[in-house]
């Protein structure tokens, strides 16, 4: 049976340009950057092109790359560093519909005596700028908030946010996990001091990432032991992982427009015709201001997890925010954190596409969801005959 | 991704019995849409009291789905009594096991059919309803229903409890309570046991008293403060004072002192040393961080 991948959000193919940029450096050239020899030694200059690649994707200095093991590194060693350096402010500011790698560490933050503000968001997903600008005082240290959401693809306003929160002198730091690959980005030309980056969700390796710091942000290293990355972030390179990346980001670049046109129109078409043939659906988020590559749809008085295994059956690959895939009891913190009732948030889907998938895919898919849907219906109780 | 066993994905893709029968001797309904799962029995009867029919109707998760059609497949040609007798455990044990996270789709399974039975002897007028004391209240899970699982399934954990029958797995304010619940009922089960002393360390020293002051804050204080809002911070320790300051709801709450007595106090006498007194910082008191809506 064919997969026919629509989670790209959870992660992505690896492109294969990027495999053939990797391979040589796990046999062959498999030295140490840090060594003293011509066979360590020339490492550092693959490392030096990949963090020009990324600089060229994200607009800004190649000395502003800090290599990671991931995104979820990237956003502790920002949220952390950053307060380290600033210890008289005892505030943070994020939103309540974070990734864990952010929310976690504020609530953990929360028992050493932070005050955490965790800014509310309303049904369609979007912030309250005005609430976001209350909050700013003398005592707030940073703010942390995601450029766009990986459950429903909503995207703040981020550059707006960075300028408001950096003129008053406060450090800003955002995930960019989703959005960096999908969203042209200018960092030159942007207030943005952090900005976090992980290689598996643009078709590059699990295991790496990026963490953007502005020339002169004040960080204090997160992991210690090694002179790596100036100090910054200690440990000897992932060097195929950011060689990797480095590639992939290279791609992303030349082809972000064009990709962007079709993922974005495969998605539409996708959602549409779900809206269309299924009944009582919702769609999650704010419709405008949202990643191409993301839908995210209730199907009321059904339950996700029921719904994934019925679209497995066919090879179909998504997500879902109900309580039951994830192990918890609860849906998930970013729908109910938009009041998206009960009978919607238990049976949310998120499909989520990249430049790999095909109309063809797409088309199929189409014909398979109306049936399960109505087969899981036929077995609710909260459905009349 | 969930390791079903083969018998669950069958009785998944395949369900037997769904729907509903006309005119039932017996209907059970349990769960709710916010809960996540809910499921509705229906059967009838034939001359010898025995049950002809069964069918549900189920919203949930592959597992709530697999019970339930296990469940009407072992009632069937069952008295009532014999009936009554089908246990969560039978249920999972007939799928060949579910995953822990997921045995609560069996107790819905045998909560849904002792209403249909309580819903037939009492001449059809009966629906399920809650009884005893609430533990839970995200759940709605009462102290009989934890009680029962406990029992049943030799439960030792809060986080067993929450996978049985989901108390305890919403804001976790009451997780407390659930294992006191298991505390009584395990030391019931072994009499001959002396009560259980509540874990308390040794003799200590400054640093080992601070860190297990605050393990107790975090573990046992903090989640139920903010259950209801509100949050604790750790200022300072003096000798046997603890000085903490509230925020959040808990900065304004009438109750303040009666909170920081009755919990803190209480928590850190229990787990770390009886001789714990605890005073308020009235300095960062006055300035109330209220970071809930």
């Amino acid at each position: 049976m064919k997969t026919i991948y629509f989670d790209n959000n959870a992660t992505t193919k690896v492109d294969e340009r990027v495999l053939e940029e990797m391979r040589p450096l796990f046999c062959e050239l498999y030295g140490n950057p840090s060594s003293m020899h011509t066979f360590g030694g020339q490492i550092g200059r693959r490392i030096g092109q990949a963090r020009e690649r990324v600089a060229a994707l994200l607009g800004c200095e190649p000395n502003e790359i800090i290599f990671t093991s991931g995104g979820t590194e990237s956003d502790n060693t920002a949220i952390v560093g950053a307060l380290a350096a600033v210890p008289n402010r005892r505030k943070v500011i994020t939103t309540r519909v974070e990734h864990p790698a952010v929310l976690a560490v504020c609530r953990e933050l929360e028992s050493h005596g932070y005050t955490v503000i965790e800014l509310n968001v309303d049904k369609q997903g979007r912030l309250n700028m005005a609430e976001l600008e209350e909050q700013l005082d003398d005592d707030t240290a940073l703010v942390t908030i995601m450029y766009a959401n990986n459950e429903t693809g909503v995207i703040f306003p981020i550059e707006k946010i960075a300028e408001l929160v950096t003129g008053r002198g406060i450090t800003f730091h955002t995930d960019a996990v989703q959005a960096v690959g999908k969203i042209p980005l200018n960092l030159k030309s942007s207030s943005i001091d952090m900005l976090s980056i992980s290689g598996h969700k643009l078709h590059g390796p699990k295991g790496v990432g990026v963490l953007f710091v502005r020339k002169g942000t004040r960080l204090s290293p997160f992991m210690l032991g090694g002179h790596q990355e100036a100090g910054k972030r200690a440990g000897t390179e992932n060097v195929p992982g950011i060689v990797g990346l480095g590639k992939a980001c290279e791609l992303a670049l030349t082809s972000i427009d064009q990709e962007n046109k079709k993922v974005k129109y495969l998605r539409d078409k996708l959602e549409k015709a779900i809206l269309k043939k299924c009944p009582d659906c919702r769609l999650n988020g704010d419709k405008e201001n949202r990643l191409p590559n993301t839908t995210n749809i209730s199907f009321e008085y059904i339950e996700g997890e029921a719904i994934l295994l019925m679209l497995d059956q066919y090879g179909i690959c998504a997500s879902s925010g109900s309580a039951c895939t994830s192990g918890s009891l609860e849906p998930s913190h970013v729908l109910r954190a938009m009041g998206v009732p009960f009978t919607a948030a238990h049976g949310s889907i998120r499909f989520s596409l990249s430049r790999y998938n095909t109309e063809e895919e797409v088309d199929y898919a189409i014909e398979k969801i109306p049936p399960i849907i109505n087969r899981l219906r036929e077995l609710s109780p909260f459905v009349a005959k | 991704m969930w390791e079903y066993t083969d018998k669950v994905r069958d009785h998944f893709f395949n369900p037997h019995n769904v729907g509903e029968i006309e005119n039932p001797d017996g209907i059970g309904e349990v769960g709710s849409l916010a809960c996540g799962d809910a499921l509705r029995l229906t059967f009838k009867l034939d001359k010898d009291g025995r049950i002809k029919d069964a069918r549900f109707k189920t919203f949930g998760c592959a597992s709530a789905i697999a019970t339930s059609s296990v469940l009407t497949e072992l009632i069937k040609g069952k008295t009532l009594d014999e009936a009554a007798k089908v246990t969560n455990k039978d249920i999972a044990d007939y799928l060949g096991g579910l995953p822990e996270q997921k045995m609560h789709c069996s107790v819905m399974g045998r909560e849904a059919l002792e209403a249909a039975i309580e819903n037939y002897r009492s001449g059809g007028t009966r629906k399920h309803q809650l009884e005893g004391k609430v533990v839970c209240t995200c759940f709605g899970v009462t102290e009989k229903e934890i009680e029962r699982v406990i029992r049943e399934n030799d439960l030792t954990t809060v986080e067993d409890v929450t996978n049985y029958c989901k108390a305890g797995g919403g804001c976790g304010g009451c997780r407390g309570e659930i294992e006191k619940i298991i505390e009584k009922i395990q030391s019931d089960k072994i009499k001959e046991a002396p009560t259980a002393e509540p874990r308390r360390a040794g003799k200590l020293t400054n640093i080992q008293k601070i860190q297990l002051i605050k393990e107790t804050i975090n573990e046992q204080i903090r989640p139920a403060l903010r259950a209801h809002g509100g949050n604790i911070e750790l200022i300072d320790v003096e000798g046997d004072k603890v000085i903490v300051a509230f925020r959040g709801m808990c900065a304004q709450c009438k109750l303040a002192e009666f909170t920081m007595k009755d919990v803190v106090e209480a928590k850190l006498r229990e787990f770390v040393s009886r001789d714990l007194f605890v005073e308020e910082d009235k300095e960062s008191a006055q300035q109330p961080h209220n970071h809930l809506e």
